[in-house]
Protein backbone atom coordinates (compact mmCIF):
# COMPACT_ATOMS: atom_id res chain seq x y z
CA UNK A 1 0.00 0.00 0.00
CA UNK A 2 1.70 3.40 -0.92
CA UNK A 3 0.62 7.11 -0.47
CA UNK A 4 -1.14 8.93 -2.40
CA UNK A 5 0.27 12.23 -4.17
CA UNK A 6 -1.77 15.20 -4.16
CA UNK A 7 -2.06 14.74 -8.02
CA UNK A 8 -3.86 11.61 -7.24
CA UNK A 9 -6.07 13.07 -4.27
CA UNK A 10 -7.96 15.71 -6.14
CA UNK A 11 -8.79 13.02 -9.21
CA UNK A 12 -10.31 11.23 -6.28
CA UNK A 13 -12.40 14.03 -4.53
CA UNK A 14 -15.59 12.98 -6.27
CA UNK A 15 -15.59 9.29 -5.50
CA UNK A 16 -14.80 10.08 -2.25
CA UNK A 17 -17.66 12.46 -1.73
CA UNK A 18 -20.07 9.97 -3.06
CA UNK A 19 -18.82 7.32 -0.82
CA UNK A 20 -17.73 5.33 -3.61
CA UNK A 21 -14.27 4.60 -2.74
CA UNK A 22 -13.21 0.90 -1.54
CA UNK A 23 -12.25 1.02 1.95
CA UNK A 24 -8.25 0.57 0.99
CA UNK A 25 -8.35 3.38 -0.99
CA UNK A 26 -10.58 5.66 1.28
CA UNK A 27 -8.14 4.92 3.89
CA UNK A 28 -5.28 6.26 2.00
CA UNK A 29 -7.76 9.04 0.94
CA UNK A 30 -8.48 10.04 4.57
CA UNK A 31 -4.94 9.79 5.61
CA UNK A 32 -3.52 11.84 2.84
CA UNK A 33 -6.04 14.80 3.78
CA UNK A 34 -4.68 14.33 7.62
CA UNK A 35 -1.49 15.02 6.64
CA UNK A 36 -1.97 17.53 3.35
CA UNK A 37 -3.11 21.20 3.98
CA UNK A 38 -3.25 21.62 0.46
CA UNK A 39 -5.42 18.85 -0.36
CA UNK A 40 -7.38 19.62 2.68
CA UNK A 41 -8.31 23.02 1.38
CA UNK A 42 -8.55 21.46 -1.76
CA UNK A 43 -11.33 19.44 -0.83
CA UNK A 44 -12.98 22.00 1.04
CA UNK A 45 -12.78 24.18 -1.72
CA UNK A 46 -14.76 21.83 -3.88
CA UNK A 47 -17.59 21.04 -1.06
CA UNK A 48 -17.55 25.11 -0.82
CA UNK A 49 -18.24 25.33 -5.21
CA UNK A 50 -21.12 22.66 -4.40
CA UNK A 51 -22.52 24.14 -1.68
CA UNK A 52 -23.13 27.68 -3.77
CA UNK A 53 -24.41 25.47 -6.73
CA UNK A 54 -27.02 24.21 -3.85
CA UNK A 55 -27.96 27.60 -2.89
CA UNK A 56 -28.88 28.91 -6.73
CA UNK A 57 -32.07 30.68 -6.57
CA UNK A 58 -34.87 28.50 -8.64
CA UNK A 59 -35.49 30.24 -11.97
CA UNK A 60 -39.14 31.32 -12.38
CA UNK A 61 -42.00 30.66 -14.82
CA UNK A 62 -43.88 33.78 -16.66
CA UNK A 63 -47.38 34.04 -15.10
CA UNK A 64 -48.64 34.27 -18.83
CA UNK A 65 -47.05 30.52 -19.05
CA UNK A 66 -48.72 29.34 -15.69
CA UNK A 67 -51.95 30.37 -16.65
CA UNK A 68 -52.01 29.14 -20.21
CA UNK A 69 -51.43 25.65 -18.34
CA UNK A 70 -53.67 26.24 -15.35
CA UNK A 71 -56.29 26.81 -18.65
CA UNK A 72 -55.21 23.72 -20.04
CA UNK A 73 -55.79 21.77 -17.17
CA UNK A 74 -59.31 23.43 -16.42
CA UNK A 75 -60.28 22.26 -19.95
CA UNK A 76 -58.87 18.57 -19.87
CA UNK A 77 -61.69 16.51 -20.36
CA UNK A 78 -62.05 12.75 -19.29
CA UNK B 1 -30.89 22.06 4.81
CA UNK B 2 -31.83 24.53 2.51
CA UNK B 3 -31.20 21.88 -0.35
CA UNK B 4 -33.65 19.94 1.60
CA UNK B 5 -36.19 22.78 1.51
CA UNK B 6 -36.01 22.37 -1.64
CA UNK B 7 -36.24 18.97 -2.81
CA UNK B 8 -39.65 18.31 -0.23
CA UNK B 9 -41.24 21.83 -0.45
CA UNK B 10 -44.10 20.25 2.36
CA UNK B 11 -45.62 18.74 -0.51
CA UNK B 12 -48.46 16.25 -0.29
CA UNK B 13 -47.08 12.48 -0.66
CA UNK B 14 -47.45 10.97 -4.75
CA UNK B 15 -50.22 8.47 -4.15
CA UNK B 16 -51.76 11.54 -3.01
CA UNK B 17 -50.87 14.28 -5.43
CA UNK B 18 -51.41 11.55 -7.96
CA UNK B 19 -55.07 10.74 -6.73
CA UNK B 20 -56.13 14.76 -6.83
CA UNK B 21 -54.58 15.05 -10.59
CA UNK B 22 -56.71 12.24 -11.35
CA UNK B 23 -59.51 13.80 -10.03
CA UNK B 24 -58.87 17.28 -11.83
CA UNK B 25 -57.45 19.22 -8.53
CA UNK B 26 -56.38 22.00 -9.71
CA UNK B 27 -54.90 23.36 -6.90
CA UNK B 28 -52.84 20.42 -6.76
CA UNK B 29 -51.58 21.11 -9.86
CA UNK B 30 -50.71 24.64 -9.40
CA UNK B 31 -48.83 23.30 -6.11
CA UNK B 32 -46.43 20.84 -8.52
CA UNK B 33 -46.40 23.27 -11.26
CA UNK B 34 -45.25 26.66 -8.54
CA UNK B 35 -42.50 23.82 -7.04
CA UNK B 36 -41.18 22.60 -9.72
CA UNK B 37 -41.41 24.59 -12.91
CA UNK B 38 -38.14 26.53 -11.64
CA UNK B 39 -35.92 23.05 -11.51
CA UNK B 40 -37.01 21.65 -14.55
CA UNK B 41 -37.14 25.08 -16.57
CA UNK B 42 -33.35 25.24 -15.42
CA UNK B 43 -32.55 21.88 -16.59
CA UNK B 44 -34.04 22.11 -20.16
CA UNK B 45 -31.86 25.17 -20.51
CA UNK B 46 -29.29 22.72 -20.52
CA UNK B 47 -30.64 20.95 -23.39
CA UNK B 48 -31.58 23.81 -25.55
CA UNK B 49 -30.63 26.70 -27.74
CA UNK B 50 -32.48 29.67 -25.92
CA UNK B 51 -34.75 30.83 -22.86
CA UNK B 52 -38.22 30.50 -25.37
CA UNK B 53 -37.20 26.99 -26.58
CA UNK B 54 -36.79 26.25 -23.13
CA UNK B 55 -39.86 27.93 -21.81
CA UNK B 56 -42.14 25.96 -24.34
CA UNK B 57 -40.14 22.63 -23.41
CA UNK B 58 -41.05 22.89 -20.17
CA UNK B 59 -44.65 24.19 -21.68
CA UNK B 60 -45.32 20.87 -23.38
CA UNK B 61 -44.07 18.65 -20.14
CA UNK B 62 -46.72 19.77 -18.27
CA UNK B 63 -49.07 19.40 -21.04
CA UNK B 64 -47.61 15.81 -21.41
CA UNK B 65 -48.12 15.67 -17.76
CA UNK B 66 -51.79 16.47 -18.09
CA UNK B 67 -52.13 13.92 -20.76
CA UNK B 68 -50.67 10.73 -19.26
CA UNK B 69 -51.41 10.75 -15.20
CA UNK B 70 -54.04 8.76 -15.54
CA UNK B 71 -51.10 6.13 -17.19
CA UNK B 72 -48.69 7.17 -14.26
CA UNK B 73 -47.93 3.53 -12.90
CA UNK B 74 -45.39 4.69 -9.62
CA UNK B 75 -42.67 2.53 -10.56
CA UNK B 76 -40.61 5.48 -9.99
CA UNK B 77 -41.13 8.90 -7.97
CA UNK B 78 -43.74 11.60 -9.45
CA UNK B 79 -41.13 13.98 -9.71
CA UNK B 80 -38.50 11.54 -11.49
CA UNK B 81 -41.30 10.73 -14.15
CA UNK B 82 -42.02 14.30 -14.52
CA UNK B 83 -38.37 15.22 -14.70
CA UNK B 84 -37.83 12.27 -17.36
CA UNK B 85 -41.14 13.80 -19.34
CA UNK B 86 -38.96 16.70 -19.57
CA UNK B 87 -35.68 15.28 -20.63
CA UNK B 88 -37.57 13.27 -23.10
CA UNK B 89 -38.97 16.32 -24.62
CA UNK B 90 -35.94 18.80 -24.13
CA UNK B 91 -33.53 16.26 -25.80
CA UNK B 92 -36.12 16.14 -29.25
CA UNK B 93 -36.23 19.71 -29.23
CA UNK B 94 -32.24 19.53 -28.91
CA UNK B 95 -31.67 17.92 -31.12
CA UNK B 96 -34.27 19.45 -33.80
CA UNK B 97 -32.04 22.77 -33.09
CA UNK B 98 -29.17 21.08 -33.78
CA UNK B 99 -28.08 22.03 -30.14
CA UNK B 100 -27.27 18.45 -29.06
CA UNK B 101 -26.94 14.70 -30.91
CA UNK B 102 -28.50 11.98 -30.30
CA UNK B 103 -28.86 10.78 -26.96
CA UNK B 104 -26.05 8.16 -26.66
CA UNK B 105 -23.73 11.27 -26.36
CA UNK B 106 -24.44 11.92 -22.60
CA UNK B 107 -21.68 9.26 -21.92
CA UNK B 108 -18.56 10.75 -21.09
CA UNK B 109 -15.79 11.22 -24.27
CA UNK B 110 -12.12 11.28 -24.13
CA UNK B 111 -11.97 15.12 -23.39
CA UNK B 112 -13.88 13.67 -20.12
CA UNK B 113 -10.73 12.11 -18.81
CA UNK B 114 -7.54 12.70 -18.02
CA UNK B 115 -5.70 15.40 -14.98
CA UNK B 116 -8.82 17.51 -14.09
CA UNK B 117 -5.86 19.94 -11.81
CA UNK B 118 -3.56 21.73 -14.41
CA UNK B 119 -1.03 19.00 -13.83
CA UNK B 120 1.90 22.27 -13.59
CA UNK B 121 0.39 22.88 -10.32
CA UNK B 122 2.25 19.76 -8.88
CA UNK B 123 6.08 19.07 -8.71
CA UNK B 124 7.39 16.95 -11.54
CA UNK B 125 8.67 13.38 -11.95
CA UNK B 126 11.81 13.54 -10.59
CA UNK B 127 11.49 16.09 -7.83
CA UNK B 128 11.72 14.78 -3.91
CA UNK B 129 8.02 15.60 -3.94
CA UNK B 130 6.92 14.65 -7.21
CA UNK B 131 3.35 14.92 -7.72
CA UNK B 132 2.80 17.34 -4.72
CA UNK B 133 1.42 20.98 -4.98
CA UNK B 134 3.89 23.42 -6.34
CA UNK B 135 1.97 25.59 -4.10
CA UNK B 136 -1.65 24.86 -2.28
CA UNK B 137 -4.56 26.65 -3.40
CA UNK B 138 -4.96 29.79 -2.52
CA UNK B 139 -7.49 30.04 0.67
CA UNK B 140 -10.80 31.48 -0.59
CA UNK B 141 -12.59 33.87 1.76
CA UNK B 142 -15.24 32.17 4.26
CA UNK B 143 -18.83 31.43 2.32
CA UNK B 144 -19.86 33.89 5.23
CA UNK B 145 -18.93 36.65 3.66
CA UNK B 146 -22.25 37.60 2.24
CA UNK B 147 -20.88 40.90 0.51
CA UNK B 148 -19.74 38.70 -1.87
CA UNK B 149 -22.34 35.99 -2.46
CA UNK B 150 -23.96 37.58 -4.86
CA UNK B 151 -21.06 37.72 -7.27
CA UNK B 152 -19.89 34.56 -6.27
CA UNK B 153 -23.42 32.94 -7.25
CA UNK B 154 -23.03 34.46 -11.06
CA UNK B 155 -19.82 33.10 -11.59
CA UNK B 156 -20.75 30.08 -10.65
CA UNK B 157 -24.07 30.68 -13.33
CA UNK B 158 -21.86 31.80 -15.41
CA UNK B 159 -19.18 29.28 -14.91
CA UNK B 160 -21.85 26.27 -15.31
CA UNK B 161 -23.23 27.71 -18.47
CA UNK B 162 -19.91 27.55 -20.32
CA UNK B 163 -19.35 23.41 -19.90
CA UNK B 164 -20.03 21.22 -22.30
CA UNK B 165 -23.93 20.05 -22.35
CA UNK B 166 -22.99 16.65 -20.91
CA UNK B 167 -21.44 17.96 -17.64
CA UNK B 168 -23.42 20.93 -17.70
CA UNK B 169 -26.70 18.11 -17.30
CA UNK B 170 -24.98 16.46 -15.20
CA UNK B 171 -24.07 19.17 -12.66
CA UNK B 172 -27.16 21.09 -13.05
CA UNK B 173 -29.33 17.82 -11.78
CA UNK B 174 -26.67 16.37 -8.88
CA UNK B 175 -25.77 19.55 -7.34
CA UNK B 176 -27.72 22.85 -8.01
CA UNK B 177 -30.89 20.18 -7.91
CA UNK B 178 -29.94 17.73 -5.47
CA UNK B 179 -30.71 14.32 -6.81
CA UNK B 180 -28.64 11.71 -5.77
CA UNK B 181 -26.85 9.63 -8.09
CA UNK B 182 -29.81 7.17 -8.33
CA UNK B 183 -32.30 9.39 -9.31
CA UNK B 184 -30.13 11.07 -12.36
CA UNK B 185 -29.29 7.31 -13.57
CA UNK B 186 -32.99 7.14 -13.77
CA UNK B 187 -33.79 10.30 -15.37
CA UNK B 188 -30.88 10.14 -17.83
CA UNK B 189 -30.41 6.84 -18.30
CA UNK B 190 -26.69 7.35 -17.79
CA UNK B 191 -24.44 5.11 -15.31
CA UNK B 192 -23.28 5.95 -11.87
CA UNK B 193 -19.77 5.66 -12.91
CA UNK B 194 -20.32 7.96 -16.06
CA UNK B 195 -22.19 10.38 -13.65
CA UNK B 196 -18.96 10.40 -11.74
CA UNK B 197 -16.41 11.08 -14.47
CA UNK B 198 -18.83 14.31 -15.79
CA UNK B 199 -19.57 15.40 -12.91
CA UNK B 200 -16.27 15.06 -11.24
CA UNK B 201 -14.61 17.44 -14.22
CA UNK B 202 -17.63 19.81 -13.79
CA UNK B 203 -16.54 20.16 -10.44
CA UNK B 204 -13.29 20.44 -10.90
CA UNK B 205 -13.96 23.43 -13.68
CA UNK B 206 -16.04 25.55 -11.70
CA UNK B 207 -13.91 25.34 -8.71
CA UNK B 208 -11.31 26.60 -11.03
CA UNK B 209 -13.10 29.46 -11.80
CA UNK B 210 -14.19 30.42 -8.68
CA UNK B 211 -10.34 30.44 -7.91
CA UNK B 212 -9.92 32.41 -11.14
CA UNK B 213 -12.41 34.92 -9.49
CA UNK B 214 -11.23 35.09 -5.93
CA UNK B 215 -8.09 35.63 -6.89
CA UNK B 216 -8.78 38.84 -9.32
CA UNK B 217 -11.05 39.90 -6.49
CA UNK B 218 -7.91 39.69 -4.19
CA UNK B 219 -5.81 40.97 -6.62
CA UNK B 220 -8.06 44.18 -7.08
CA UNK B 221 -8.03 44.74 -3.14
CA UNK B 222 -4.55 44.60 -2.37
CA UNK B 223 -3.98 46.78 -5.56
CA UNK B 224 -6.27 49.72 -4.51
CA UNK B 225 -4.71 49.17 -0.84
CA UNK B 226 -1.40 49.79 -2.39
CA UNK B 227 -2.77 52.93 -4.04
CA UNK B 228 -4.60 54.50 -0.70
Amino acid sequence: MSDLECNEFVELVTAFLDGALDAETEGRFVDHVAACDGCDRYLDQIRQTTQTLGSLPPESMSDEARESLLDAFRNWKR
Amino acid sequence: MEREARRAPGLPPDHDLVERLRDRDEAAFALLVDSWSGGLSRLARSFVATNESAAEVLQDTWLAVIKGIDAFEGRSSLKTWVYRILVNTAKRRGVREGRIVPMSSLAPIDEDYGPTVDPDRFLDAGHEWAGHWREFPALWPSPEQAALSGEVRAEVVAAVADLPDRQRIVITLRDVEGYTSEEVREILDLSVANQRVLLHRARARVRARLETYFAAVDAERVGGEAVS
